[in-house]
């Protein structure tokens, strides 16, 4: 059965990815990596990965996929985009260097040197005396990875300020200052 | 069922992120439109938080799992800042395709 989930759930996702890349239109694209995302967390949960399985249905495959809607029918770019290229021979070169990268890739995985070693302090995935699985990633989380965690808010902070700041609509109000006016502000 | 006794190990999640991946990259390099190579990028993203959650599978260590998070975090907020920036490019000129952006070229 859990041979069955992820034939299944593989099969979605290099059919969602192939879509997001061949669809024409950005909407279906943005559909198609739902299926992707959506596939990738069952595939989570085969792994035993259950709070990021629920994570990423939540933030990537609600949050992100509908800001990108978001984008998209604000903008009006949902037309289909002309598919000649500047450069005449970039698809068939990319296509022949996604071919190395792959082989290069599976080359690696299929070896055993690719699996690494334990962390000294690790929280093993299984077994007893740690709790569930989320117990089990906030022990790490908030120990060993306290002072990431803690830059990982400056950074949402960052992103969200400059967002604001990127996507206001500079001059469009006489006496509010010009965008570059905000830039200072911000830095100070 | 046909499937029943077969065991599903860990470099299986692993080619498959390779596929993922290779699929994103390619997907960036052809497609034009900068939205849809956004969405490539999280597909290149999504890869690796596979192989990451493959990997703490792999070596029983529950750290792999915690990476992902960060992973998920630095996507969101180039999420947002990238779309900000189509957001103004396109305000500035009313195309959003690559080729567009050339005014850095030397």
């Amino acid at each position: 059965m859990t041979a069955f989930l992820f034939f299944v759930a593989a099969g979605a996702a290099l059919a969602g990815s192939l879509g997001v890349v061949l669809a024409r239109n950005p909407v279906h694209s943005a559909l198609f990596l739902v299926m992707t995302l959506v596939s990738v967390a069952v595939l989570f949960l085969l792994r035993d990965a259950e709070l990021v399985a629920a994570v990423q249905v939540i933030v990537y495959a609600s949050a992100i996929v509908v800001l990108f809607l978001f984008v998209i029918m604000l903008l009006g770019v949902d037309r289909e985009e002309s598919m000649e290229d500047r450069i005449p021979y970039q698809r068939p070169a990319a296509i022949a260097l996604g071919v190395v990268l792959l082989a290069e890739l599976v080359f690696l995985a299929g070896h055993e040197w690719a699996t690494g070693q334990r962390t000294a302090s690790g929280v093993p995935l299984t077994g007893d005396g740690f709790g569930n699985n989320v117990e089990r990633v906030a022990r790490v989380l908030f120990t060993d990875f306290l002072w990431a965690f803690e830059i990982t808010a400056v950074l949402l902070v960052i992103a969200v300020v400059g967002a604001v700041v990127l996507a206001r609509r500079s001059g469009q109000r006489p006496g509010e200052g010009s965008s570059v006016d905000t830039d200072e502000e911000v830095k100070a | 069922m046909i499937l029943g006794t077969f065991e599903v190990t860990d470099t299986y999640y692993l080619v498959l992120a390779a596929m993922i991946f290779t699929i994103g990259s390619v997907g960036v390099l052809t497609r034009r439109n900068v939205i849809v190579m956004f969405m490539c990028v999280e597909l290149m993203l999504n890869a690796v938080n596979l192989s990451f959650v493959a990997f703490a599978h792999a070596l029983d260590d529950v750290t792999g799992q915690v990476i992902v998070f960060f992973v998920l975090v630095v996507a969101a907020a180039e999420v947002a800042i990238g779309l900000a920036i189509i957001v103004a490019i396109f305000r500035r000129r009313r195309h959003a395709t690559a080729d567009d952006l050339q005014a850095l070229k030397g």
